[in-house]
């Protein structure tokens, strides 16, 4: 589990993000949204500890690693995967090389024990025959599945996805998705996933932080988000693609065109609209 | 006010290389590797100038040196002292500076710009320990070594130049380098090929680890690298001469 309590960060004077605070569970998908420039990928950082906050603490299964010495920190994040948006695979090593980076680094395993766990990941990953290819050679989508396999040789305790969808197609960014979520119940991770990609919210989100201008604007469950009544989050929902049919579906019963429970999926029929 | 915080990060840099690695293996891989690159990466290129430096201060000397009470066999001594104790250590590191210094901090910046660094730190690297010291080290280990083979090629082209020009027979050439030799010139050229060395690598590695921005920002510190560490070599030089001559 992390928790985030009452975090601020500014650069050269201007505030970023401002007493944002959370508490994202194991094995769960927990998803920070919002707009460009919201300040999710600077929460994000701030998080696993890429920027120093000005102030606010971040706990990791309850340990300060804002207050952490380096060693401690560095033992943190030992545990820490993370997939970035542009990948950042090591342009210079090919796919096997830059998956068992983390094992040579972290391990004294042997070069066949950590050949099996690069496969192992790989195929968990739905990769086959490109091991001996590199970077520059790989599709946006195998890019991510690999960075996804990288960050998940260790098995870590803790996985951060910036921004996973970002130039991918709508299938690719699906099997990601999924991917992600499945991973994340398999290993009982706490996920920590930046999108503003409503049908990820919608496919993964088990745990919402919607940012505005910095702050933290609205949380919640995925089965809130349709019926919250927070402006901000409405406009950010209404203005991407994503279910136009559930925009239309509320109109309608707002209108009473329909009954309010009509196009909604399994899960929202069983617990029902929290409006 | 830049300056001042820019030398300050440098600083604080430098400080930030010297922690325990995590895997030695890893780091002596990186560390061959970075001696492949800086070494022998720059081998042909040190090689073509020093020839072609001893070749054209031979044909110089010898045009200027018109007296015919001056021996042929100075013209030998004043390229091998010229060679030693400036072209080979100095003019060779300023080559240097724009071969190894801008592909150091062309690296780096690519690997900043593409979060290949915020990787390593996440992944609980040091990144300042793997990624410069090695480049340091490297750099301290391989210049020096290219300095003294562009010291030997220098001084082996002004003796081909002499023959092939008619200047002086290559007996001549030899007595010359022989006379009044000062074995302190080559330690002088080794001590300013370890400076020269740090400027060389750890000046593009700060601009290249600092880099913020896209591929524009990498042009940018890759040429920024090149120019600071150019007027530092120079200024060292001058330090350096009058300090140790």
């Amino acid at each position: 589990m992390i928790e985030v309590h009452n975090i601020k960060k500014s650069f050269d004077g201007r505030v970023v993000i401002e007493d944002v605070s959370a508490v994202m569970k194991a094995g769960q998908c927990n998803l920070i949204i919002g707009s460009s420039g919201s300040g999710k990928t600077v929460l994000q950082k701030c998080i696993v500890g890429l920027f120093e906050p000005d102030d606010g603490e971040v706990l990791y299964s309850g340990q300060n690693f804002t207050t952490m010495n380096g060693v401690d920190k560095t033992n943190i994040r030992k545990e820490i995967g993370m997939l970035f948006q542009g990948s950042a695979l090591f342009d210079s090593l090919n796919v096997e090389e830059n998956i068992m980076f983390p094992l040579s680094m972290f391990t004294t395993d042997g070069h066949r024990k950590k050949l099996d766990r690069v496969n192992e990941v790989l195929d968990r990953v739905n990769l086959k025959d490109v091991n001996r290819k590199f970077p520059a050679e790989l599709s946006g989508g195998m890019k991510k599945r690999v960075a996804l396999a990288r960050a998940i040789v260790l098995n870590p305790k803790y996985l951060f996805c910036d921004e996973p969808n970002s130039g991918l197609d709508p299938q690719t960014s699906l099997v990601i998705d999924k991917l992600i979520k499945e991973i994340t119940i398999e290993f009982n991770m706490t996920t920590v996933v930046n999108t503003h990609d409503m049908n990820s919210v919608m496919e993964i989100g088990d745990y919402i932080l919607y940012m505005y201008q910095g702050r933290k604007e609205w949380e919640g469950s995925k089965k809130d988000i349709i019926f919250s009544k927070n402006e901000r989050l409405n406009s950010f929902i209404f203005a991407s693609e994503f279910l136009q049919d559930a925009k239309d579906m509320r109109m309608l019963e707002m209108t009473g065109k329909i009954p309010s429970l009509r196009n909604m999926d399994d899960m929202m029929r069983k617990d029902g609209p929290s409006l | 006010m830049t300056i001042f915080n820019d030398i300050g990060r440098y600083l604080l840099m430098i400080k930030g290389m010297f922690s325990k690695p995590e895997n030695h293996k890893m780091y002596w891989k990186e560390f061959i590797h970075q001696c492949t690159e800086i070494g022998f990466g720059s081998l042909g290129i040190v090689a073509i100038i020093s020839v072609f430096i001893g070749a054209v201060s031979t044909i110089q000397t010898a045009y200027q040196l018109v007296s015919p009470l001056i021996p042929p066999s100075t013209i030998a001594q004043i390229v091998r002292d010229t060679v030693i104790l400036e072209f080979a250590p100095t003019l060779v590191c300023i080559v240097l500076a724009g071969v190894a210094g801008s592909r150091i901090a062309s690296e780096l910046g690519n690997m900043r710009v593409s979060e290949q660094i915020d990787a390593l730190e996440i992944m609980g690297v040091n990144t300042k320990t793997y990624l410069i010291l090695p480049k340091i080290v490297a750099a301290l280990l391989m210049i020096p070594l290219l300095v003294v083979i562009a010291m030997a090629l220098g001084i082996w082209g002004g003796r081909l130049a002499g023959t092939a020009a008619g200047i002086l027979s290559t007996s001549m050439y030899d007595k010359g380098l022989l006379e009044y030799f000062v074995p302190y010139n080559v330690i002088f050229a080794l001590i300013k090929s370890y400076v020269f060395s740090f400027i060389i690598s750890s000046i593009p590695a700060f601009y290249g680890y600092y880099v913020k921005g896209g591929a524009l920002e990498i042009g940018r510190a890759s040429t920024k690298a090149v120019v600071v560490s150019c007027i530092l070599i120079l200024f060292a030089d001058y330090l350096l001469s009058a300090l140790l001559l």
